[in-house]
């Protein structure tokens, strides 16, 4: 299998971290080898925030490389304008569903796992993997609202 | 793959894991990114004493101290952690060790959160100790573990080091037992252990056979590995980069290195007569390209322009064609002090006041980016004390005011207060406390009173310890604009030595928990947009030029309202 390889980026404290982890543990339980980089430090504070994700048999590089990109998360217009080169010829620009989302989901600290179930339709990736991964991360209080979420993106069809 | 025993761990995570599989018992280290997650990790072991040290120099001696007492030990901090560090280190090179004892650098190519991005491999050669550099989270779990019996092996420290890349990739990592490992008896003996000319000089002589022995250990071990494939094409690689090289040049032959010194000299002739080009490939300094030019042998390096930076996958084709860097989209938004954060009242009181503000290292540092532009020199941990003694001697006390934040005072500034004091400095040293480390994600220190493992413990007396290194006056006041701008007037305008500690409620990266938002009232805004130079992420204007105050954001600081002349903005009671 080729490795996929997933660009999340927007601004700090939009979960997008939180997002790549999630996808990278789903990944991960679904028997795939993982690499996914970021660079901590300035993400709290309102800078800009890039996660490389990639799995697939083996993966060699942390980072993926200009025109190597399939998926394109992007949480904020102004990252998505100085990203956007690095996606593959036939890649996947999902930030048109963002604008979507952004006007659908009224409570933003969503909008993250809306995004993953959005994602996860082009990944193929187990339902099971995916509910393990977001039990790993988010609080218990709110894992039934997540799975709420992430299911209406991943149902809604297009 | 089985998922069972495996997790998602970063480079850090990992190399913690596999020195607590490793039998570790100590560990020392001062946040820095991008080292802090090590220690971080350590601390839920009870097997493991793993502390945040006062500064790295202190960790640095405890972590060898612990080695000395016979338990395997850690050292991590950040690279321009180690120079705090260099004296102790060394020495150690000289004394060797008694358990084994690994420092772990965490360079930072690229300048993501640092001051410099010196590559500190050239430490291993000028302190004379093995370096090891995984490429990987899971090589770091692996080579960790061999750290330790080099350095029990060969009675040595061995660095190792990390690199952003590495130390915050996550990947899946094998998760294995504990192996205790048994005390070391401490023997006395001073010949090892005392330092005196007389000692160091045999130390000295002994170190050099110890190289040469180190070197025949870095020939043989799968360390350094000969991947032969295209022989058209050889990469001389370390680090991250193996895997860049893995990733755009699969088909090339590869010496990779992961003990990179001492050198596997006859490893390196072997691989270079098999391969017809040669390419050095790392980043920053051409410490690879250098050593194989005095060898004598014919390789390509990297541009000079490619010694600034990080590397990326696509860097390496134009590595091989001796091609200057090529540029990668930087981040289009500069970093911010977070909604609500206390900083921001003190840099805009400074910024009113309009004196020279010597700086420091922390989150206050972001105060000297536009439009607070109210910090004017940062050079390294605790200088803004020390700049300040010389600023205000020459060009007036009541012209310059120093700024440190808490654990930076704990760190490093603390000794330039003395030296202030002493060499009869005047003026005004502010001290912003906020109980925490912020920057590296609020770790304590001893101001805060609380350890690494989150106990209690005794609680540096800030004030005590101002008036004890001589400050005339010391006062704390809590933070909001108009009382900071007065109590700097009054300071700077004493001969005195000063020392004002604005202590703050809370930080954000600790408690988020919201003020009462200010009311904004739409028809009573000029537009002077003064609520818009606190620089505060909470409070913008649109394309229209309409100040927008984000409910959600806002933290209910009122800095901005104490901006506002217009009744715009009101506090809301």
């Amino acid at each position: 299998m080729k490795t996929v390889n997933i660009l999340f980026c927007g601004t700090g404290g939009q979960g997008i971290l939180t997002a790549a982890e999630i996808a990278g543990l789903a990944a991960m339980y679904d028997g795939y080898h993982v690499k996914k980089s970021e660079v901590h430090g300035m993400a709290q504070r309102g800078g800009s925030v890039e996660s490389h994700l990639r799995f697939g048999k083996e993966v060699f590089s942390p980072i993926i490389a200009g025109g190597e990109v399939d998926f394109i998360l992007a949480f904020d217009k102004g990252e998505h304008d100085r990203m956007v080169n690095l996606l593959k010829k036939d890649g996947i620009d999902l930030f048109p569903e963002f604008v979507e989302a952004d006007k659908k989901i009224t409570d933003k600290k969503f909008l993250n796992t809306y995004m993953l179930g959005i994602l996860s339709k082009h990944l193929g990736l187990s339902k099971e993997s995916w509910q393990k991964a977001m039990k790993d991360v988010f609080k218990t209080k709110f894992i039934e609202k997540n799975f709420e979420v992430f299911n209406m993106a991943n149902g809604d069809v297009k | 793959m089985n998922t069972k025993h495996f997790k998602l761990l970063s480079g850090n995570e990992a190399l913690a894991q596999g020195a607590f599989e490793a039998g570790l018992k100590f560990a020392g280290s001062y946040p820095g990114t991008p080292a802090t997650e090590i220690l971080e990790y350590l601390t839920q072991f009870k097997e493991v004493d793993a502390q945040w040290s006062v500064n790295e120099k202190v960790a640095f001696e405890v972590a060898l101290g612990a080695s000395f007492a016979g338990v395997r030990s850690l050292y991590s901090s950040k690279h321009v952690g180690i120079n705090v560090a260099m004296d102790p280190l060394m020495t150690a090179a000289y004394s060797g060790i008694n358990a084994g004892f690994v420092i772990v650098t965490a360079d930072d190519p690229g300048l993501h959160s640092s001051q410099n991005e010196q590559d500190n491999r050239l430490i291993a050669k000028f302190a004379k100790i093995p370096l090891l550099e995984p490429s990987s989270p899971s090589e770091a779990k692996k080579f960790i573990k061999l750290a330790f019996e080099i350095s029990e092996q060969f009675d040595t420290p061995v660095l190792f080091r990390m690199t952003t890349r590495v130390a915050h990739t996550k990947e899946n990592v094998e998760i294995g037992q504990r192996q205790e490992i048994e005390n070391k008896p401490f023997e006395k003996n001073p010949q090892k252990y005392v330092m005196v000319p007389a000692n160091a000089y045999k130390k000295h002589i002994l170190l050099e056979e110890k190289l040469i022995k180190l070197q025949e250990y870095s020939e043989k071990t799968e360390l350094n590995k000969i991947e032969i494939n295209d022989k058209e094409l050889g990469f001389i690689t370390d680090s991250v980069t193996y895997l860049y090289v893995k990733e755009t040049y699969p088909e090339a032959s590869v010496l990779k290195l992961g003990m990179t010194f001492p050198f596997p000299d006859k490893k390196i002739k072997e691989f270079a007569s098999q391969v017809k080009k040669i390419v050095a490939a790392e980043e920053n300094e051409p410490f690879i390209e250098e050593h194989l030019l005095q060898m004598g042998i014919r390789c390509t390096g990297k541009h000079y322009t490619y010694r600034v930076g990080e590397l990326r996958p696509e860097s390496i084709k134009d590595i091989v064609e001796n091609k200057p860097k090529t540029q990668y989209p930087g981040g289009s938004r500069r970093p911010v002090l977070c909604p609500g954060c206390p900083h921001r009242a003190v840099f805009v009181a400074l910024r009113k006041t309009k004196v020279i503000v010597s700086g420091d290292i922390g989150c206050y540092t972001l105060g000297s980016l536009p439009p607070l532009a109210a910090l004017h020199t940062t050079i390294c941990m605790g200088a803004s004390v020390t700049i300040f003694d010389s600023l205000s001697k020459v060009l007036g006390n009541d012209k310059v005011v120093a700024v440190i934040g808490d654990s930076t005072f704990v760190h490093s500034g603390v000794t330039g207060l003395i030296n202030a004091a002493y060499n009869k400095a005047k003026g005004l040293v502010i001290i912003l406390d906020n109980g925490t480390t912020a920057m590296t994600g609020a770790q304590p220190n001893p101001s805060t009173g609380v350890t690494a493992k989150n106990e209690q413990t005794k609680r540096l007396d800030l004030e005590a310890l101002c008036r004890a290194c001589g400050a005339d006056n010391v006062e704390v006041i809590d933070s909001s604009c108009k009382s900071i701008e007065e109590k700097i007037k009054e300071y700077t305008a004493q001969n005195k030595l000063s020392v004002l500690i604005v202590r703050y409620a809370l930080c954000k990266m600790i408690d988020r928990t919201k003020q009462t938002v200010p009311l904004f009232h739409a028809d009573k805004c000029k537009k002077c947009y003064m609520c818009i130079s606190v620089d505060c992420p909470a409070i913008t204007k649109d394309e229209l030029g309409n100040v927008k105050l984000n409910y959600n954001l806002c933290a209910g600081c009122n800095v901005c309202v104490e901006m506002c002349k217009f009744g715009g903005l009101e506090k809301n009671k």
